[in-house]
């Protein structure tokens, strides 16, 4: 029997995985099996839901129940009771961040966290089994490809593209469209489409969720604008380090080679497109178009001048169309459901949504994909839950290294490509961290650049040299020899790193130390004049003092310190010394009476 | 390789097979048996199993089987509730995996309830 009356979806996506959610699949089956309800309740794994911060997580359909945290001892009992007598296990019920509420009989769409997201990138991630064709066939997978092939000419294809206003999720925001028609126009025996699954950003999961989740929807993407453009052959270039990302889509392309929709004469049109996947191994530069496609060809992944654009000279010399993953997931539906559909979404040049990783001081990390125009605030209060442990909210930074950080003040932003950069930051590929008041902004700046300096490929003086020498500037300020001076300097070294560096990576290597500059500037000035550093954070700029006056002399600090740094005598007033001091503050921790005080 | 009306073929199947995890409540009709421990005592099980076979056998897609826990009235179990969307609810009871057909032809696919089945003629 084919016919299942329950389907257990356990998440298979990054954070639950890493949380043990292969060990609750077994379980499950393994429970199902004892139960004899093998023919009765199917174990899908799908990509990730989004919520990650509540992984591992199941849901049970037809009811929808969301369980949230399930371990592997909680299976007997979901298996015992909700699939066998029909009982919800009440305290596995996800609870509402917001209404406090559990999802009983809710659908996810009710869920505060999902409210205010539009789904389209992310449509058939926790929905599908990523490792079963028929299930994306399901959900009108491969029909934009029909499409596009038995009923749009490659002009009509690429017109649509360019009307619904898709830009390049990838970071810079390019017009999709253009892209792809520059491409058409080039004279070529032989052209190229490629994929940008590269994503190095700190804290970015988008791609490789959408990867990992269903990665049919790039398949026919790629295919789409293999026909567009005349290419028969494409590219994916993946992390190595992402091995389910690549493992799903290996089998999916097999799949898709499987019934005919990539190959020879696809759906007898007489198109021929096939797909290979090329493994990065993992250098920040490598997403950078011209250094992932010389890393491609076997070269070294290094970034060359443009012009010329790999429009006209890309991969081997050929033209060449490279979009990035989460660009691609979006040009089936919007074959699917037309130019107009698309940019009834989003802002006047911001087409459609945008998926966000989410992720630092927040209560809800996880996936979510908003519709262009959502302010910050509502990404970050309303979906994310704000700051946990009721810290106040100090800033949020998008755009990764290349990014920049924006203050509470800029909240009300509607999330775009041309009110980031204003703003001060800029969209980047989709990484979202939120900072609270315990985080210091010149050591945000400070791992940024550090970031830089390791993947910086040195094929160029400003920025091998140029970020070296800001790095230092930043370390001395926070180890509290900062100079008056010093912030000039910073600010001199930017400017001209940006202006010379040849490649993107060192043209926005300085943004994250100017917008904090710009936002933050108190907080330098602190290090820098006071030797203070207001968020606490910097260890060098710490002082743990005892207050005399406070303490009873009850020996708990002096016991707990691993530096022995504080003496005195039981009953008496303890003294800390501060040149033993390692700044653990342990015994801040530890003193009952509130008397250990850091400035 | 598979052509045009293969694929379509498959998309068919496997909507089916996937429908329970996409449908929205106002086309689904619900199949919901009682199945607490009362439920299985008076041979819930076979029931349900009746119905998912018979639901299969004649490829119906918008319709689930779930189960509930008891209701309170154990004496008349096993039950079934029926909800076809944009009808009330019908709450058959002292059900038998015999009686399933019936209900699936009658009131799944033509919409007439059967009446003698349900509570109200057994009250
Ligand atoms: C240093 C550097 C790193 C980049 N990393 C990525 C990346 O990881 N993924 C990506 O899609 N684009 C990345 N890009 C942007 C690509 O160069 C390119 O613009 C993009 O893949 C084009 O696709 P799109 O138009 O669909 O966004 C990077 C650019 C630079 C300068
Ligand atoms: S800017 Fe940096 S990463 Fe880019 S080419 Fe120069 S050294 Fe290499
Ligand atoms: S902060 Fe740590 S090292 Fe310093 S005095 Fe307290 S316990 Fe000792
Ligand atoms: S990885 Fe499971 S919800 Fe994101």
């Amino acid at each position: 029997m084919d016919n299942y009356r329950a389907h257990v979806l356990v998440c298979g996506g990054t954070g639950c995985s890493s949380s043990g959610s292969a060990t609750l699949i077994e379980r499950f089956h393994e429970k199902i099996a004892e139960n004899h309800l093998e023919k009765e309740v199917k174990v899908v794994r799908t990509g990730c839901f989004g919520l990650c911060e509540a992984g591992p997580v199941v849901i049970i359909y037809p009811d929808g129940t969301f369980y949230s945290r399930v371990k592997p001892d909680d299976v007997e009992e979901i298996v015992t009771e909700h699939l066998l007598k029909g009982r919800k296990v009440e305290h596995l019920v996800y609870v509402d961040h917001a209404t406090r509420e559990q999802n009983a009989e809710k659908k996810l769409e009710d869920i505060t966290f999902y409210k205010h997201q539009h789904r389209i990138a992310l449509r058939n991630c926790g929905v599908i089994d990523p490792e079963n064709i028929d299930e994306y066939l399901a959900m009108d997978g491969y029909k934009a490809l029909e499409k596009a092939l038995t009923q749009m000419t490659r002009e009509e294809v690429i017109d649509e593209i360019l009307k619904s206003g898709l830009r390049g999720r990838g970071g810079g925001g390019f017009p999709t469209g253009l892209k792809w028609k520059f491409t058409y126009q080039s004279q070529a025996d032989q052209k190229y489409v490629a994929c940008n699954a590269d994503e190095g950003d700190p804290g970015a999961f988008m791609d490789r969720s959408i990867l990992e989740g269903d990665p049919h929807a790039i398949i026919e993407a790629m295919a789409i604008a293999g026909y567009a453009i005349g290419a028969s052959q494409g590219y994916i270039y993946v992390r190595a380090e992402y091995p389910i990302a690549v493992k799903r889509l290996s089998i999916a392309i097999e799949q898709a080679r499987d019934y005919g929709l990539l190959g020879k004469n696809i759906f007898e049109t007489g198109f021929d497109f096939d797909l290979n996947i090329r493994l990065g191994a993992g250098a920040f530069v490598c997403g950078e178009e011209t250094a992932l496609m010389h890393s491609i060809e076997g070269k070294r992944g290094e970034p060359t001048a443009r012009p010329p654009f790999p429009a006209v000279k890309g991969l081997f010399d050929k033209p060449t169309m490279l979009n990035n993953v989460e660009t691609y997931a979006n040009v089936a539906q919007i074959i699917l459901h037309g130019a107009e559909w698309f940019a009834a979404m989003g802002t006047e040049k911001s087409k459609g949504t945008k998926v966000f990783a989410l992720g630092g001081k927040i209560n809800n990390t996880g996936l979510v994909e908003i519709p262009m125009g959502t302010p910050l605030r509502t990404i970050i209060y309303d979906i994310g839950g704000g700051c946990p442990n009721g810290k106040k909210f100090k800033a949020v930074q998008t755009g990764g290294p290349s990014g920049g950080c924006l203050p509470e003040s800029l909240l009300d932003t509607p999330v775009d490509y041309d009110n980031l950069i204003a703003a001060g930051s800029m969209m980047g590929s989709g990484g979202m961290i939120v900072m609270d008041e315990d985080n210091c902004m010149v050591d945000i700046a400070r791992f940024y650049l550090d970031f830089i300096v390791d993947e910086s490929c040195g094929k160029c003086a400003p920025c091998r040299i140029g970020t070296k020498r800001m790095k230092e500037i930043l370390d001395r300020i926070v180890e509290g020899k900062g100079e008056e001076g010093d912030i000039e300097k910073l600010e001199r070294l930017a400017e001209t790193i940006k202006a010379t560096a040849l490649c993107g990576l060192g043209n926005t290597a300085p943004n994250p130390v100017l917008s904090t500059l710009r936002f933050f500037r108190d907080e330098y000035e602190a290090h820098i004049k006071e030797k203070r550093c207001p968020a606490h954070h910097c260890k060098s700029l710490l002082q743990y003092k005892i207050d005399p006056a406070k303490c009873r002399g009850c020996t708990a600090c002096a016991r707990v310190c691993p530096a022995d740094a504080i003496t005195g005598t039981v009953k008496n007033p303890h003294v800390i010394d501060p040149s033993k001091c390692l700044k653990c503050g342990s015994c801040m921790e530890k003193c009952r009476f509130g008397a250990i005080s850091r400035e | 390789m598979k052509s045009l009306a293969e694929l379509e073929a498959i998309r068919k199947a496997t909507i089916n097979r996937i429908n329970l995890r996409t449908e929205d409540d106002s086309t689904t009709t619900r199949v919901v048996v009682g199945m607490a421990t009362c439920g299985i005592a008076a041979g819930a099980r076979p029931v349900m199993l009746a119905f998912m076979d018979e639901i299969a056998k004649r490829q119906l897609s918008n319709v689930t089987v779930s189960q509930t826990g008891c209701i309170g009235m154990c004496r008349l179990e096993p039950m079934v509730d029926v909800i076809v969307p944009g009808q009330d609810k019908v709450t058959y009871v002292h059900v038998k995996p015999e009686m399933v057909e019936r209900i699936v032809d009658d009131h799944i696919i033509h919409g007439h309830p059967v009446h003698e089945f349900t509570i109200g003629a057994n009250e």
